[in-house]
């Protein structure tokens, strides 16, 4: 034990200097949802397979859908991607999620 | 206070030396423990009962939150139920997948523990260490999943990513140097003086009474009893895999020890065959929605030992029942007895032992009155009535709510 002790010494630390040096997430990490709003067609199967109801889907207007995501309650499971049908939803490698204001938690997808 | 006279002290529920909340009312005659009342249920958190509420879809993913640790074996251990009644027939590949995510768990869990362990000893250099460590296999898990804990891998009928060979050689290197760390951690825990002699005899529990106690996992194990799932009633793809049940005659802490860094090498072993015997083909065959009526019962090896689940279906798309037994259940007996006559100060280290997750044992709570003690059941429509009275005493009215949730009842 006494060696590898002596050995850390002159080794670099393990952690990382975050916030300064980000953390590089593997590809395909399950991170904040994307909503691609052109290509979901509102049959809210994510809707009903999401294990927390983090997200909604209101209809807008006529083959007009917005999502409406709440990042409190979502727990990054990526099961409302794989449900959807159209591949409207995605998960991002975003995962600086954070917030001082519960409200900015809540976000809203819209086509404009 | 006289070294003669029996007192009673609470240790917990929240307790510096316990990483987890429970409560242990310990009869202390000086030093020395007299006997140990273990209060489960502080943790009691209603999961049995949310996964009758909700479809098997979003069950997997509670499920998997029974325990952050052994998520994969919990939802591995409910979907073999959910897949027997089913009579879905996994492809091949997904329950290799299944078999290398446990695998990887099970290293993580172990290495953690070894930390943890050394923690509770005073040995904090190991838990630096270890834990360093066991960064590298939790890189791995999220590379294959996407997940760092509650990896979301399983789905009814398969798996739901798929690994590439790039994948397969990063997880190899990684296995390369975590297998070259293991080697160096069972040198410690054989040759370093601070930990055998501070395990050594602790937290004994011999071979007739591990059987007696229904002990499982490393803590069985340690004790000489050979009792793994993985070997004895083969899941996933354990059947054609070689490995070797890790067992020891320490009967003590030490011996739990040494049995854990020695299964880190099994596990690296079967990861190697898996990744090299990897079948071709589907992940995954499509699920029902509606599972027909049935009933099935589950057995995994999580790192702590046996896990249990039951599951009854009733062809809706919601279970009628789910019944879970993690395997701190099983060990919190042994620990009883292992603390049994020994000093107060081996209390952390000893329950740390069977590396006890509470929250994934607790399944009921029970109060009783804090004078009378007295004790009572009561029925889910009593307690539904007493919460709605007690809510309107705290001036919180449900009766709204209520009315909305009955119709919406009715409708299911
Ligand atoms: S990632 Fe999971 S929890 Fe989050 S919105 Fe999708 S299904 Fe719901
Ligand atoms: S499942 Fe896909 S297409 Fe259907 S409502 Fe959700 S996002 Fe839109």
């Amino acid at each position: 034990m006494l060696r590898e002790v002596l050995g850390s010494i002159f080794k670099k630390p393990a952690t990382n200097r975050y916030p300064a040096q980000k953390l590089d997430m593997p590809d395909k990490y399950r991170g904040k949802l994307k909503f691609y709003p052109q290509k979901c067609i509102g049959c809210k199967l994510c809707m009903k397979d999401c294990p927390t109801g983090a997200i909604t889907i209101n209809k807008l207007d006529e083959k007009k859908f917005e999502a409406l995501i709440d990042l409190s309650r979502c727990i990054y499971c990526a099961q409302c991607v794989d449900s959807c049908p159209k591949k409207a939803l995605e998960a991002s490698g975003d995962v600086e999620l954070a917030q001082l204001d519960y409200k900015k938690l809540k976000v809203v997808f819209r086509a404009d | 206070m006289h070294n003669s006279e029996e007192f009673k002290i609470p240790f917990g529920p929240q307790h510096p030396a316990l990483k987890e909340p429970e409560s242990f009312s310990v009869a202390l005659k000086g030093e020395k423990i007299m006997g140990v009342d273990i209060r489960l249920g502080y943790n009691h958190r209603g999961i049995e009962k949310a996964a009758e509420e909700r479809t098997y879809i979003q069950d997997i993913y509670l499920i998997e939150r029974v325990c952050g640790i052994c998520s994969h074996a919990h939802a591995t251990c409910f979907i073999q139920a959910v897949e027997e009644i089913a009579n879905l027939v996994v492809p091949k590949r997904a329950l290799y997948i299944r078999t290398l995510i446990a695998e990887l768990e099970r290293v993580h869990s172990h290495l953690l523990w070894l930390g943890v362990a050394g923690h509770e000893i005073g040995f904090d250099t190991l838990l630096m260490y270890s834990w360093r460590d066991r960064e590298v296999v939790m890189d791995i898990l999220a590379l294959l999943t996407g997940n760092r804990v509650n990896y979301g891998m399983n789905t009814i009928g398969g798996v739901r990513r798929d690994i590439d060979p790039e994948q397969i050689q990063q997880t190899l290197k990684a296995v390369d140097i975590l297998e070259e760390r293991t080697k160096y951690y069972i040198e410690v825990a054989t040759q370093e003086t601070t930990i055998i002699k501070r395990l050594s005899g602790v937290g004994v529990v011999s071979y007739d009474d591990a059987l007696r106690l229904d002990a499982v996992g490393p803590t069985a194990r340690a004790s000489g009893v050979k009792r793994d799932i993985r070997a004895d009633d083969p899941y996933a793809a354990y059947a054609e895999i070689s490995f070797d049940v890790i067992t020891d005659d320490h009967c003590d802490v030490y011996g739990r020890t040494v049995v854990r860094v020695k299964e880190l090498m099994e596990s690296y072993k079967i990861i190697r065959q898996v990744l090299k015997n990897l079948p071709e083909g589907p992940i995954a065959v499509r699920a029902p929605r509606m599972i027909p009526a049935g009933e099935a019962l589950s057995r995994y090896e999580a790192p702590r030992g046996e896990d249990v689940h039951y599951v009854k279906a009733n062809g809706t798309d919601k279970p009628e029942r789910v019944k879970i037994r993690a395997p701190t259940l099983a060990n919190i007996q042994a620990v009883k007895h292992m603390l049994k006559d020994r000093y107060l100060a081996d209390m952390p280290i000893v329950i740390a032992a069977i590396d006890p997750c509470f929250s994934c044992t607790d399944r009921l709570v029970s109060l009783s009155h804090i004078d009378s003690r007295d004790k009572k059941t009561i029925t889910w429509p009593e307690l539904h009535q007493f919460s709605i009275e007690w809510h309107k005493q705290q001036g919180i009215d449900f009766t709204q709510l209520n009315k909305q949730l009955e119709e919406r009842l009715k409708k299911c």
